[in-house]
């Protein structure tokens, strides 16, 4: 079972950490869309 | 759209999370490698998305060599990086099998290897989409990724054609599966095929809006009088 967990979890790791990269991405190109308005 | 998104996002988030009730749970458990062949229902659908994914970026650049289109070199970007992200499952998620199955982590056999330089090739795809700042890079990726497109079939047919330790193709190639299995499986690709879709949607979105700012960057550092530009990094 430990295989199985570690194998679950490191596919949920990979997914969420990506995820993670592209929120970040949004809320990078958010703040420079409100500095172009502020222009 | 942007109200259809959310209602798709917690509809592929139910369908995640029933799929693994299902190969948690409901899967038969096999007989000679009890509960850790479970793993195969995450390992098999990220293989098979990732082939799908690489495919489409091999159409699209296809595309973008013909036309030119902005449209397509997005989706061909898109593609890529979200099918290195679901190769990288399967590269992760196979040896944590073979450890308990074979007692090892890995050897170089044929699928195996091949399956490493299918993500070396589309690595290298985005390193030099990431890095390289000349105006042909699109055109040059599209080139890498036609070339690249040729192992996905290598990969695939690899343990059709030759004597290779990685278990044979479980629908189709003489292997055989359980039907409750089979169900368990195709479950989880649909999950996972659904959350890829939705993943490069918002990657789509993601780039589009990326490019449109560089643009209006690009255009205000013509405008501005010369010395004025402070300029910002990507």
């Amino acid at each position: 079972m430990t295989y199985l967990y570690a194998a679950y979890i490191a596919t949920w790791l990979i997914h969420i950490g990506y995820l993670g990269r592209l929120l970040l991405r949004y809320m990078r190109l958010g703040g420079e869309i409100e500095k172009l308005r502020k222009k | 759209m942007k109200r259809v998104f959310p209602i798709l996002a917690v509809i592929t988030a139910l369908l995640l999370a029933y799929a693994a009730y299902e190969a948690l749970v409901v899967a038969p458990t096999e007989q000679t490698m009890g509960d850790v062949q479970r793993i195969f229902y995450y390992h098999v659908p990220s293989a098979w998305t990732a082939f799908i994914l690489f495919f489409i970026n091999f159409f699209a650049s296809i595309v973008y060599l013909i036309r030119r289109t902005m449209k397509a070199d997005i989706i061909a970007l898109v593609t890529a990086e979200v099918g290195v992200v679901f190769c990288t499952v399967v590269l992760v998620t196979g040896p944590i099998w073979a450890r308990p199955v074979w007692g090892i982590w890995w050897t170089w056999d044929l699928r195996l290897t091949l399956t490493l330089v299918l993500w070396l090739i589309y690595v290298s795809y985005l390193v030099l989409r990431r890095f390289s700042s000349s105006g042909q890079t699109p055109l040059l990726a599209a080139v890498l990724a036609v070339f690249g497109a040729l192992d996905v079939p290598l990969v695939y047919f690899s343990i059709w054609f030759f004597r290779t330790q990685h278990p044979q193709p479980v629908i189709g190639g003489g292997g055989s599966i359980d039907p409750r299995m089979l169900h368990v499986l195709l479950i989880n690709w649909a999950a996972f095929s659904c959350f890829a879709a939705l993943v490069c949607w918002s990657r789509y979105r993601l780039e589009v809006l990326q490019r449109e700012i560089d643009e209006t960057q690009a255009l205000e550092a013509l405008l501005e009088p010369r010395g004025s530009h402070t300029g910002s990094a990507r």
